[in-house]
């Protein structure tokens, strides 16, 4: 599939070679199989969310479980650009979208700096506790970020762009803004892989003392992509401030950490769709499932027991080493 | 003279265990030095010690008359000092080749990331050749997890020759192999020494008496005897130590 990928899939070599068109080309068309075009903007932001969250645990073979933080870091930063900051609103849609992997970014860097010194249990336990902290600031900041009610007025009605303004309020113009971000997103991520970067990043996951001995830098090589992968996720933020017009606390929660991980695992770990396919599954039981019974938590549980258990590789992964 | 190598009083305690005790020697350029000893000579330690895998209790390493004590063990490569691990260690699900191109990215001082690695052409052809030399040519593609043992030990010493080190360490580079592998291993390792020095640390003594052009032997953590392999089948004290049972 890729470099970054855990194994090299044999199959769908056009698919491998055009990872980005490919892309591209399932965004355009998401909407039609979609019921409505709410979902198929559900199921980009978080699949842009856990392809940030991949680029860490399939690149480099970190578990994070504070991705929390720098997806509601990159959400608060979005909507607190777009509330406080007072900027014309020709530049105030960009600007707020800038915010959100510039935020996650930085929480990165700050997390990063204290969890990459440890590796595997440890690893997790302090992205873990680091995120409750800063789920903990969030809460206590109610004047920036509004506690425990959330951070309202994140409305964005029209979004300028040259030679026209687009209507943010028409679903279906929302869902295809936010497409074009995520598709322009799916193109960095594509390069970091294919770059000298990537292939570093697969040797220290490969073999960390050998890539030390070859002279590469693993601790400055695990920052990095920590910062990198906070950039997707704030970037993923911000997208979800934008749809939903308000950042709720549970933005940071623990639970959007997890979400990261079931949807990676789900969809394929180390492989360039599979997060995203992950997303889509965990985000269409979830909107499916709630409508019809308040236990559908139990079933994305058991299917995603059933899917380590049965299929390691994820779906995406299973399908795409046939 | 200066040295390529050169320990001074180096010393390895591990709490109250001296693993290694004031071992100083110099390494000449362009030989093939061998460091032998029987089992818990401290062969080991001295490896860690010179390769940068442990730090001294006490002593220094030169390099080329530089003191490199203390350095960062991922700045070892870019000095010029490359070694190749006891354990088979390399990349397991990269490629053959993705195995060696990586180490010879390595040496790059920047990333540049608008620059897909493919590009890279140099990278790929130094890649490459250097399978060729040690044997892998026709292996590029395999997965480096999937290569018999003696392939992955070759490959190894090809992910240390791409940092292009003027000093290559190996620690028993023949350690597991069959008598057929270990010959091809060997005839490798005396072709690479033509062109850089080359320290082995090795526990078969009859392997290197044969090939090397200087012996350090070390026992319980000591210099017992260093010289020519003339010297050291000539030197009582080895012969005591490490032949013992069989000279007795």
């Amino acid at each position: 599939m890729s470099d970054l990928a855990l194994t090299q899939a044999p199959a769908l070599p056009w698919l491998r070679r055009h990872k980005v068109l490919a892309g591209c080309a399932a965004l355009l068309v998401l909407p039609l199989a979609a019921p409505y075009p709410a979902l198929a903007t559900d199921v980009i932001v978080w699949g842009l969310y856990a392809l940030g969250f991949n680029l860490l645990y399939g690149g480099l073979g970190l578990l994070s479980f504070g991705h929390a933080a720098l997806f509601g870091g990159g959400a608060y930063a979005c909507g607190i650009v777009l509330t406080r900051a007072g900027l014309p609103p020709t530049l105030a849609p960009w600007a707020a979208i800038a915010a959100g992997p510039l935020a996650g970014a930085a929480i990165a860097l700050l997390m990063g700096l204290l969890a990459t010194r440890t590796r595997g249990i440890y690893f997790a336990m302090v992205t873990l506790a680091l995120a409750q902290c800063a789920w903990f600031v969030a809460y206590q900041s109610s004047v920036w970020t509004g506690g425990e009610n959330g951070l309202r007025g994140v409305n964005l009605t029209t979004v300028p762009l040259p030679g026209f303004s687009l209507d943010f309020l028409h679903p279906l113009s929302r869902y295809y803004l936010l497409a074009a971000i995520v598709a322009a997103a799916l193109a960095v991520l594509a390069r970091i892989e294919a770059s000298p970067f990537g292939a570093a990043m697969a040797a220290v996951r490969e073999n960390e003392g050998r890539a030390r001995a070859c002279g590469y830098d693993v601790a400055r090589i695990r920052l990095l992509g920590f910062v990198l992968s906070g950039g997707f996720a704030g970037l993923a933020g911000a997208l979800y401030a934008l749809k939903l017009g308000i950042v709720p606390i549970e933005a940071m929660d623990l639970h959007v950490s997890g979400q990261a991980v079931i949807m990676t695992l789900l969809g394929g770990a180390g492989t360039f769709f599979g997060p995203f396919i992950g997303a889509a599954l965990v985000v269409v039981i979830e909107t499916q499932l709630s409508a019809v019974t308040e236990h559908w938590p139990l079933l994305v549980g058991a299917l995603f027991v059933a899917c380590v258990l049965f299929f390691p590789r994820g779906v995406w992964g299973t399908l795409a080493a046939r | 003279m200066t040295y390529v190598l050169e320990t001074r009083g180096l010393t390895k305690r591990f709490g109250g265990f001296t693993a290694l005790n004031g071992v100083s020697v110099g390494i000449k350029a362009g030989a093939l030095t061998a460091i032998i000893g029987p089992n818990g000579a401290g062969k080991s330690t001295f490896f860690n010690l010179i390769t940068g895998a442990l730090a001294p209790s006490a002593g220094q390493v030169l390099f080329e008359g530089a003191d490199i004590t203390g350095t960062p063990q991922h700045r070892w490569a870019g000095l010029g000092i490359a070694k190749s691990f006891q354990i088979t260690n390399v990349f397991p699900r990269l490629t053959a080749l993705e195995n060696v191109r990586v180490a010879a990215q390595a040496r790059l001082t920047r990333f540049d990331p608008w620059r897909a690695r493919a590009r890279l052409t140099a990278l790929v052809d130094e890649a490459h050749a250097l399978l060729a030399t040690v044997g892998l040519r026709h292996r590029a593609e395999a997965e480096a997890a999937t290569l018999a043992h003696g392939e992955q030990r070759a490959l190894e010493i090809a992910i240390a020759l791409a940092a292009r080190p003027r000093l290559l360490l190996m620690d028993e580079p023949t350690a597991g192999m069959s008598p057929e592998e270990t010959r091809t291993i060997m005839d490798l390792v005396l072709r690479l020494t033509t062109e850089r020095t080359v320290v082995l640390v090795e526990h078969k003594m009859k392997l290197v008496m044969g090939v090397s052009d200087r012996l350090l032997v070390l026992h319980h953590g000591e210099l017992l005897a260093e010289g020519t392999p003339d010297d050291i089948r000539a030197n009582a004290e080895v012969r005591r130590v490490y032949l013992g049972s069989r000279a007795a």
